[in-house]
């Protein structure tokens, strides 16, 4: 196989999926962020922590996020709507699917963006239509690949992506949430 | 051998040829899950002509043809009767231990001691259903394939079909043209056309080597042997039993299921994905195909096809209220897994899987399995593929009995 350089260690994810097939108790995490109150709907998410492999870890350094609404809802705009978090969440995951999935397959990759549309009734929230749903009607995700692949191995790519993607599961399946007072 | 199926007859068989003195027990009759464990209209997946066994093959004025599950049952107990294996019916194993250097096998007629055992008893013994079945409302009557003989035995009312590989889409389709609106929940399935440029699809599994691909090839051997069987019906008029066909005939596709919450079924919204893996992969094999015809196979009047891509529904509904009416029947055609409660060998891994090297089990020196997925090749639990495998794994077998 020509050296293919897409920066992703795929030999280390591999071992790690033999060492944990073993081992199912070290491959439980727990991913955390923590939320206050500003005003009005404006709220800020640290992440910071999680714990994984048996024990706490520490990303390299804090990171911050400001949800808020724009003024079409008649809010400040601090920082985008929670939902659109989402779908930042599943771009991200996405793209690091398609970019770990062509470097385990040898496909070298030039570039890869994409763009996410949920689209949402919001009639729903606002509470306007009871049959309205609060989250999204649908997400559509469009990939742009440049990569020495046939258009056939790209879709495969991005197939296989999804198929293992943790953002598209928690999207596209139900997950028990529960919301308590402390 | 625990099991006359095809399997442990065809072990039976080479061992018989090698005059090594064998019993092959099957707790009913040969061939016994194809005469009590099988749906009314079920047909073999495979055409009659490759339906082989060592030294029997299909005679019948039907070679294209697919075997109903009755002819099948036929068509090994003949194999039964013209080889060399020694077969005991009406006996069943209830324990095998080990015991010294050999095994203990336990019958409800008696102790038998073996130097070595075969277990042959089959993949699919029990329907594998999730952890929600026997828990959705009182009004929805549940199934598994083993509860199931054709429609006319369903309430009336409609039916939601939990699964999409052999079992899934062929049920779906029988029950819909009983006139039933039926639902098909779909996760990853294998997608394959019955016909491709004029010849059975199974034909170039055969031909083209593909079937006959070895484990010890494969790249993903854990992948290759949870791989759903193929959405393939036995039919007189060869039609596709793929998701389009279901379409066009009223059957309505939804994702996974993925849960109940309140009284209602909830099916993934990724839909669209699994379509897509699926015609990416068949496409692929079709490719496959081709490029063997091309340079090892015969010529091929037929050119290259190109099936129409799954024509998924624009917004596949994502949930359905099982009180409400609409659905009356559940039927779980999540697949099928084997029962190995009477084995008393700890040679299971965690997930009740045997563990087993090409059909050794390492683990308990004596002990081999034969008829499971890709147990040596990816043909391993088609009828012919049993003759291949039982002839390496009695190979190995004569070899152990002769170290000793």
């Amino acid at each position: 196989m020509t050296t293919v350089t897409n920066g992703v260690n795929v030999q280390a994810l591999l071992d790690a999926r033999e060492v944990l097939k073993g081992a199912p108790e070290a491959a439980q995490f727990t991913w955390r962020a923590t939320s206050t109150w500003r005003d009005g709907v404006h709220s800020t998410t640290t992440v910071k922590d999680f714990f994984g492999l048996g024990e706490e870890h520490s990303h390299k350094a804090e990171s911050v996020f400001e949800a808020d609404h724009p003024a079409v809802f008649a809010a400040e705009d601090n920082g985008i709507t929670p939902i659109e978090y989402l779908l930042v969440g599943l771009a991200g995951c996405l793209t690091a699917g398609v970019a770990a999935v062509a470097q385990n397959r040898g496909i070298q990759l030039r570039s890869v963006s994409s763009t996410v549309e949920g689209r949402h009734d919001i009639r729903g929230i606002l509470g306007a239509d009871s049959d309205v749903r609060n989250g999204f009607n649908d997400i559509k995700v469009s990939f742009t690949i440049d990569a020495d692949a046939s258009r056939e191995e790209i879709e495969a790519l991005v197939a296989q992506s999804q198929k293992r993607s943790a953002v598209f599961d928690a999207l596209t399946n139900p997950t028990d949430v529960t919301v308590e007072v402390a | 051998m625990v099991g006359a199926g095809h399997a442990g007859l065809a072990a039976g068989h080479f061992l018989g040829a090698r005059g090594i003195d064998h019993l092959v027990l099957e707790r009913g009759e040969v061939g016994n899950s194809w005469r009590r464990e099988r749906w009314d209209s079920l047909r073999l997946l495979t055409p009659n002509w490759l339906s082989r066994l060592p030294g029997h093959r299909y005679q019948g004025p039907d070679p294209d043809g697919y075997m109903t599950a009755g002819e099948v049952a036929d068509f090994i107990g003949a194999f039964a009767t013209a080889s060399q294996a020694s077969v005991r019916t009406g006996v069943t194993v209830t324990s095998v231990r080990r015991e010294g250097t050999g095994y203990r096998v336990r019958t409800d007629q008696g102790e038998i001691q073996a130097r070595t055992v075969v277990i042959a008893s089959g993949a699919c013994n029990i329907p594998t259903v999730p952890a929600v079945g026997g828990t959705l409302p009182d009004s929805i009557r549940e199934l598994t394939p083993f509860d199931y003989t054709g429609p006319d035995g369903l309430p009336d009312g409609g039916v939601l079909v939990v699964g999409a590989s052999a079992t899934g889409v062929q049920l779906a389709g029988e029950i819909r043209r009983s006139g039933r609106p039926v639902v098909l929940s779909v996760g990853e399935h294998v997608r394959l056309p019955r016909v491709y440029r004029g010849r059975d699809v199974l034909w170039w599994m055969d031909a083209s080597g593909v079937w006959d691909q070895r484990h010890d090839e494969v790249d993903d051997l854990e992948r290759a042997r949870r791989l759903p069987s193929p959405q393939l019906a036995g039919t007189s008029g060869r039609v596709a039993v793929d998701l389009n066909t279901l379409i066009d005939q009223g059957v309505e596709p939804v994702g996974r299921f993925a849960a109940v919450r309140d009284g209602r079924a909830l099916f993934s919204g990724g839909l669209r994905n699994v379509c897509s893996l699926a015609d990416l992969k068949m496409n692929r094999l079709l490719a496959t195909f081709d490029t063997w015809a091309l340079t090892a196979g015969p010529d091929i009047d037929d050119k290259p096809e190109a099936p129409e891509p799954t024509r998924v529904p624009a917004s596949p509904r994502l949930q359905l209220d099982l009180r409400g009416g609409e659905i009356r029947t559940v039927i779980w055609a999540t697949g099928f897994q084997p029962d190995y409660h009477w084995l008393d060998v700890p040679v299971l891994d965690g997930k009740g899987r045997l563990r087993h090297d090409g059909g050794v089990v390492q683990d308990s020196p004596g002990l081999y399995a034969l008829g499971l997925p890709v147990l040596r090749r990816r043909k391993s639990t088609f009828i012919h593929g049993a003759e291949d495998d039982a002839r390496e794994v009695v190979e190995h077998l004569s070899g152990y009995l002769v170290a000793r």
